[in-house]
């Protein structure tokens, strides 16, 4: 038997003109909790619709569960559940009702059923709102009774498209320490996110898309580290003359340019910087600032793309 | 919903209806009648229009539900789970077909207030297989009607879109019928249109079981065979047998972004 719960291979993925999903393969272990990360618009939602069937299979080969997805769409629905990106509840249906349908859509019987909706609305602190209107919820709430309805079926695979979007700091710590609950029973965690915290804390790996490519793979550790243990960022006044300096350092793992500011990834951060001033200093050229870090994803996202992942969601916020 | 939906059957009935006929009692004086056939009024002769008229309002607009699970995400839910995807169309075909009885029966009730005489010297017998087979019509054009609008639901983007084309559809629908008036006299053109209007067919059903198959109104004489009721039933067999395959097909191709 496998013990990849799922795994992908070669899938694309075409709006018309657009290749939304260009050739990526992954696999998901057993047990594991596993992130897409990227920036609105690299593919994840349309990798999760593929995956939970809601898109027909254009290109590639995908297995859920031991189950082909192109020949055996019924046995994947029948064995994964769905937190969507958009919320996709019933504002006239109470708490315990949303559950109610959802179980009969499952064809679970009666009794299991009842025993497992009180279950989940234990779990998911919906106690006291059971009887409440959906549209009475608040957007924690909505989340919470959303994953609940997700677990409901008891599935083997959780998809969570982008679990705590537009929530309040609380909740989403909250909607994490479920997440983490749920996976310790033993339940598969897909999700994608453009938070790096968010990826960073719950997962095991995390797999980086970006313009429908995966370019990078691994977990949080293992992907900061790839960069080298850590991360200068350096403005002068002449970019090109100081990035030919550093270029003849033997301490530079790794060097990028961006438009304003040069990114050095270096073994040793501290005792490098003293090196770096005095090299550029001599050479007559003036810094503007100069920064270590530790390395974070959103350095990892830089590595491979050139942009900032932080960016790209304010743009996104603004443009909302 | 129900009650809005009921007003309006009500001021056909009663506005359109009473006036009307009160001016043809002019206009066309009632023929000579044959003795043991019995001579309809114009208001029992329409009524079973106005229940024609309501159930294909009701129904057509019915597909806007699909439109508006589809964009609020809730069909999400029923796509991602293993129910099969016709039993979506049968639940909504259901809903629909429930509203429709119960508007056929306060129309019968309302309009008997108004001086619709149905059943008119039927037996308590005929009048329960009447019943039966008024369902039984009621049921297959309803159901034709709501495969029909899920299926302009479902490959339509907008709510606008939708209702310019169930507008588009109900008034050829209804008026190229023998829903208000007798088709004899009607030009060929709309005659033929008729004749390939289900709507045409479910009247038919509908006055032969609530009229009998023999009956003056209009100056005219109807009489229905009953070769010609099983036409129609089949007729409207067909209607909702290919208006579900359209439907399914449609549902089954959705794709959810």
């Amino acid at each position: 038997m496998e013990s990849y719960e799922v795994s992908v291979e070669g899938l694309e993925y075409r709006y018309d003109k657009i290749k939304a999903v260009n050739n990526i393969s992954f696999k998901v272990k057993k047990g594991e909790i596993f992130s897409f990360l990227g920036p609105n618009g690299a593919g994840k939602t349309t990798t999760i619709n593929v995956l939970t069937t809601l898109l027909p299979i254009q290109v590639g080969k995908v297995s859920i569960s031991g189950y082909d997805l192109r020949n055996q769409p019924d046995e994947i629905r029948k064995s994964i559940g769905i937190v969507f990106q958009n919320e996709t509840l019933d504002w006239n249906l109470t708490v315990r009702e949303t559950l109610e349908f959802h179980g009969r859509l499952y064809g679970i019987a009666k009794r299991t059923r009842k025993k497992r909706i009180d279950e989940l609305i234990e779990i998911t602190e919906l106690k006291e709102k059971e009887n409440e209107f959906v549209k009475n919820l608040s957007g924690g709430m909505k989340r919470r009774l959303e994953i609940a309805r997700g677990l409901l079926t008891r599935p083997k695979v959780l998809f969570l498209d982008e679990p705590t979007i537009g929530l309040d700091p609380n909740s989403r710590i909250r909607i994490w320490s479920y997440i983490k609950k749920v996976n310790k029973e033993g339940v598969t965690i897909f999700l994608t996110t453009h938070y790096m915290d968010e990826a960073d804390h719950l997962s095991n790996r995390i797999c980086i898309i970006d313009k429908g490519k995966i370019i990078a793979n691994g977990s949080s550790e293992s992907l900061k580290h790839s960069l080298g243990m850590d991360v200068i960022y350096l403005k002068t006044n002449q970019n090109e003359m100081a990035s030919q300096l550093i270029e003849e350092m033997e301490e530079l793992k790794k060097l990028r340019k961006t438009s304003s500011e040069l990114i050095i990834s270096v073994e040793d951060g501290p005792k490098t910087v003293p090196k770096l001033i005095e090299k550029i200093r001599n050479n007559g050229i003036e810094i503007k600032s100069i920064n270590l870090k530790k390395p974070s994803l959103d350095d990892v996202f830089i590595q491979y793309t050139g942009r900032h992942l932080k960016e790209e969601q304010e743009k996104t916020i603004s443009n909302n | 919903m129900l009650f809005t939906s009921l007003v309006q059957p009500a001021l056909w009935l009663a506005l359109y209806g009473i006036s009307m006929s009160s001016n043809f009692k002019v206009i066309i004086p009632p023929g000579p009648s044959i003795p043991g056939i019995p001579t309809i009024d114009y208001l029992t002769f329409m009524a079973a229009g106005v229940i024609a008229l309501t159930i294909l309002f009701t129904c057509l607009y019915s597909g806007i539900t699909l439109q508006f699970d589809k964009e609020f995400g809730l069909m999400k839910e029923m796509l991602a789970s293993p129910l099969p995807r016709s039993h979506i169309l049968i639940g909504l075909s259901l809903s629909g077909l429930t509203k429709s009885i119960i508007q056929t029966l306060i129309i019968i009730g309302f309009g008997y207030i108004l001086g619709v005489r149905f059943f008119q010297d039927f037996a308590f017998y005929n009048i329960f297989i009447s019943v039966l087979g008024m369902f039984l019509f009621i049921l297959l054009f309803a159901m034709g009607l709501l495969f029909l609008s899920s299926t302009v639901a479902l490959k339509l983007k907008t709510h606008e879109g939708l209702q310019g084309v169930i507008t588009l559809l109900s008034l050829p629908l209804f008026f190229a019928s023998n829903a208000l008036y007798p088709l004899t006299s009607l030009p060929l053109a709309i005659r033929i249109m008729s004749y390939i209007n289900p709507v045409s067919y479910f009247i038919l059903g509908l006055r032969y079981f609530t009229l009998g198959s023999d009956f003056y109104s209009f100056g005219d004489y109807y009489s229905y065979s009953s070769q010609e009721i099983v036409f129609a039933l089949l007729f409207l067999l067909g209607f909702a047998s290919i208006t579900y395959l359209f439907a399914l097909r449609t549902i089954k191709r959705v794709k959810i972004t």
